[in-house]
């Protein structure tokens, strides 16, 4: 390291970074990339557009469910569109988007250069979106799972769905995991090991513990996941009975399942609590209250919330004394979520905050969550839930938590982010206007629910009967539908018109404190320029002149790519880290698992076929070069 | 053409009529004052933490105390406080409803299947007395014991106004209980999703004096009446020789078949397919021809009938009351 004054900015070091970071131009190249920030923006990219396809297929429910024995889409129709929405909004756009987030900005905040495992980023990228465009092949050819995203057997089993809509549901979603799982894997490796020296644990910004806790919970629940669906896979393909009633039992599905299905809210929503805290710390102007508690409220939710799974199983007959022990369980969570939240609203007291769009979407999520906290406890309680459970009141429940509790902040970290994404901001007027009209449509479509669900209106039907009562709510709650989608389209039009339009923003348009800030907006292909070290947890805002005093980092290569790793704890520097560059592998690699998992569907043979592809591509993606110098 | 629902038709959770049901509605509008109060003084302190400072030049944050105060006491004494006794209620109220029924309490087997509901009726030695589908009698202001089963995928039991709802599994055996305060008719449906028609697969619990009850159980265990007129006679004839046998029972026939609803006193039906269609002659002949324009993807087939035959079959059915 040296001093910042004998500091030479050489601008042949700086042509030789980027000739060394470059991906290569054109369209074959595109598959080679293997950049963090290019891998990222494509996950966040195609994560919005399944997020546009899921809101469209909400859209043709709400047109079937406007008024009583409406004969829009018949039951078979309507049963794949309900299964693909909730397979696209929690495989296909939840996971992937945060991941996505995560992968952009995570390596930024850390002062790093890339990921550990650029490689396996790209390959985790190819994964998803060949499982999504398979998932949605399946759906323009009406052969898409029709069991829900749950997928409960025996219906979901050979016997009661005997067409390629489930084993679609068992075999992509069973691959499209790998993607989630080496997205955390690399996230937890980075954020172990690439923190600039300085950033210790505890100087790390509160998206990032977020990010990490976020990864750890990937990792332990989606194996859970991977394993049920093989085994329903062989229940379909190879007539095992795992979860039949005949020697198998249909109730272990659904432990299993939710075992996975619960932590998979959580690992929704703790990135967003991160983009939160991010915005919170930014639109105040001042360091967080309480930085320890908000850490270990992450981290507690991170471990609770696989302790609450059969929370989704009171109605199936489980013994009564258990059952209550998971109502507590699961009201223990209100804890450190209302942690985090007096935390913010001590922060946020008498702080005059700049209520720009990113901190209008907090204050939009505040309200929301809460809401879908207060109803998580009430259907918490095993009597109330047996009335509640499967019925449109869950449905209320869990879209205030899944769009107040991530989408909102999401959304809040897109007009955050952006300028930094594009190195423009997004209009605020239109923003302004967005945000009221997408809160208002939200509430308007799903607090109504509450009541249908109390009603009596179960969930997951194609049609009701006239003269039940529910006629009016739901006509009412289609055409709310209508007003939050024009919300979205709004902020969509935005992201669009503000990419040529916007005003150019510079390093840090909101004087924010994290490292991501420090750099141009979009960033270079490597990152930083120069590595400085950091001394706070707010290093843009620290010392007398900020970040421009610290030391920097030397020595690190700039004519192969390199990064520096140091320890997990005190971040000292340890050791160079070579990384390779651009290769073709990871696409090849995942078209070769890709027909591995798919041809199962087709015949037992072809995944040997897809072992040898898998070998050869893993063979490419292995095969010893010497170390890529840039000429 | 479609079931026209009584006036008073709900399947409402918030408009409980049994013990049962009560308990859950009032344990419901507790959490809702607590919650909405909860959710009132949040968002009142978030407003005061934007507004407080909007007057003055500077900012006014708390004081760390401050903070540290705010957070431990609204953030988790109060939290904690509030979820012990939420958890307590909650466990006493399930108490409550899971408690022992007198054992001799009348035993009424139900049994799921893609998309209509088998009702058994048990004596107290659990040995069978009747059978019925898709609509269930219940004494007045006694318990009953429900017992549920599936024959094929999960289905879930539900009647909203008198108890919530609990799985049917296949291999499994479930109990809930459900009790009615008043006579009345309450409506019921499958809440775990099984398939095409799992929107219509309906049924209702009728709560009449015990008396009345009896009287009909009694009926209902009989076998079916014989023909009374020639065109009832050739109706039976219709239905033992076409494909209707083949799924369906009537009782004192030579039809056993049990993979459909026992038709044996179809007549005194009020509903067709599950809660689905009015018992009309109308109706029932339409769902005969076209069952699949009512419920698509019905396990049950369209029936080619003659003008006449269906006339006499429909004839016959309308008189096994």
């Amino acid at each position: 390291m040296t001093d910042s004054a004998s500091i030479h900015h050489d601008d042949e070091e700086t042509r030789q970074l980027e000739r060394t970071w470059a991906s290569p131009p054109g369209f074959f190249a595109w598959f080679t990339h293997v950049n963090q920030t290019n891998i990222g923006m494509r996950f966040i990219v195609t994560g919005f557009i399944f997020f546009i396809l899921g809101v469209i297929l909400a859209l043709l429910m709400r047109l079937q469910l406007a008024v009583p024995e409406n004969d829009f889409m018949d039951p078979e129709t309507y049963n794949q569109v309900f299964s693909m929405h909730g397979i696209t909004m929690m495989f296909l756009f939840a996971i992937p988007v945060m991941e996505g987030f995560a992968v952009y900005i995570i390596p930024l905040m850390l002062g790093t250069r890339d990921m550990t495992f650029p490689r396996l980023n790209a390959f985790g990228y190819y994964i998803y979106l060949i499982a999504g465009v398979m998932m949605y092949a399946a759906l323009l050819l009406r052969i898409a799972p029709d069991a829900g995203w749950f997928s409960y057997p025996p219906l979901a089993g050979a016997s009661f769905s005997p067409g390629l809509g489930l084993d679609f549901y068992t075999t992509v979603v069973t691959f499209m995991e790998i993607s989630a799982l080496v997205a955390a894997i690399e996230l937890i490796a980075t954020i172990f090991k690439c923190k600039v020296p300085g950033m210790s644990l505890n100087r790390m910004p509160i998206f990032v513990w977020a990010v990490l806790v976020m990864s750890f919970m990937i990792v332990f629940a989606l194996p859970p996941l991977v394993i049920a669906s093989l085994m329903l896979a062989l229940d379909r393909m190879a007539g095992m009975h795992f979860f039949t009633a005949a020697s198998g039992d249909p109730i272990l599905w659904q432990h299993l399942f939710w075992f996975f299905g619960h932590p998979e809210v959580y690992i929704i929503f703790i990135p967003a609590l991160g983009m939160v805290s991010s915005i919170i710390i930014t639109f105040t102007q001042r360091p967080i209250f309480g930085y320890i508690p908000i850490v270990l409220s992450i981290v507690a939710i991170g471990f609770i919330g696989f302790g609450l799974w059969v929370h989704h199983m009171f109605t199936a007959g489980l013994p009564q004394l258990g059952s209550n022990f998971f109502t507590a369980s699961s009201a223990m969570i209100a804890i450190p979520s209302g942690v985090q939240i007096f935390c913010w609203i001590a922060t946020l007291w008498g702080s005059k905050p700049k209520l720009a769009t990113p901190l209008l979407h907090v204050l939009g999520f505040f309200l929301i969550f809460i809401i879908g906290g207060l109803s998580g406890v009430m259907v918490a309680s095993v009597p109330f839930d047996m009335q509640a459970h499967d019925t449109y009141f869950v449905v209320a429940h869990f879209h205030y938590v899944l769009i107040g509790g991530a989408v909102f902040p999401l959304l809040g970290g897109l007009y955050y982010w952006y300028p930094k994404f594009t190195g423009r901001m997004m209009s605020e007027r239109l923003g302004k206007v967005a945000f009221w009209v997408t809160f208002a449509g939200f509430n308007l479509t799903f607090f109504p629910m509450h009541k249908l669900g109390l009603e009596g209106m179960p969930r997951r039907v194609y049609t009701y009967l006239d003269g039940l009562g529910w006629n009016e709510a739901n006509l009412f709650i289609s055409i709310s539908s209508a007003v939050f989608t024009l919300g979205l389209m709004l902020t969509l039009v935005n992201v669009l018109i503000s990419l040529k339009r916007g005003n150019i923003a510079g390093d840090n348009p909101w004087n924010a404190d994290t490292l991501e800030w420090a750099t141009s907006s979009p960033p270079p292909s490597y990152n930083f320029r120069h590595i400085r070290t950091v001394d706070s947890r707010y290093p843009l805002w620290s010392g007398t002149g900020g970040l421009e005093q610290n030391p920097v980092v030397t020595g690190i290569r700039s004519d192969r790519r390199e990064i520096l790793l140091t320890s997990i704890l005190e971040s000292h520097p340890e050791a160079r880290q070579p990384l390779p560059g651009p290769s073709p592998w990871p696409f090849w690699l995942a078209v070769a698992t890709a027909i591995t998992f798919a041809g199962l569907m087709a015949h037992l043979a072809i995944p040997l076929l897809g072992f040898v592809l898998c070998f050869i591509a893993i063979t490419g993606w292995v095969w010893p070069k010497r170390l890529g110098v840039a000429k | 053409m479609c079931i026209c629902l009584p006036a008073d038709a709900n399947q409402s959770a918030l408009q409980p009529e049994g013990p049962l049901a009560k308990v859950v509605a009032d344990l419901f509008w507790g959490m809702v004052a607590v919650g909405g109060l909860i959710l009132f003084i949040v968002l009142a302190m978030l407003a005061v933490a934007l507004l407080r400072a909007r007057n003055n030049a500077e900012p006014r944050p708390l004081t760390f105390t401050q903070s540290r105060n705010l957070v431990f006491i609204s953030g988790v004494v109060i939290p904690a406080l509030i979820l012990t006794v939420f958890v307590i209620s909650s466990a006493a109220v399930n108490r409550e409803i899971v408690a022992p029924m007198p054992e001799h309490a009348l035993t009424i087997k139900v049994t799921g299947h893609q998309w209509w509901w088998e009702v058994d009726y048990l004596d107290t030695e659990g040995n069978h007395v009747a059978k019925t589908a898709n609509e269930i009698r219940i004494p007045v202001g006694k318990p009953v014991r429900i017992a549920l089963e599936a024959s094929d995928v999960i289905h879930s039991f539900w009647i909203p106004q008198l108890n919530g709802k609990t799985d049917m599994v296949p291999g499994k055996r479930n109990l809930t209980w459900v009790q009615a305060d008043q006579p009345g008719s309450y409506r019921g449906q499958c809440t775990e999703f099984c398939g095409k028609q799992h929107a219509k697969m309906a049924f209702t619990v009728d709560a009449v004096p015990e008396e009345d009850f009896e009287t009909w159980l009694q009926r209902q265990a009989q076998p079916a009446r014989e023909p009374a007129t020639e065109n009832e006679t050739k109706g039976r004839q219709v239905f033992l020789r076409s494909s209707c046998a083949m799924c369906h029972a009537i009782r004192g026939t030579t039809a056993l078949a049990s993979v459909a609803p026992d038709l044996t006193h179809i007549g005194s039906r009020k509903t067709l397919a599950a809660g689905t269609l009015e018992n009309m002659p109308g109706t029932l002949s339409a769902w005969i021809l076209t069952p699949q324009s009512f419920k698509p993807g019905s396990h049950m087939p369209a029936t080619m009938l003659t003008g006449e035959d269906l006339g006499n079959l429909v004839e016959y059915l309308l008189s096994l009351e």
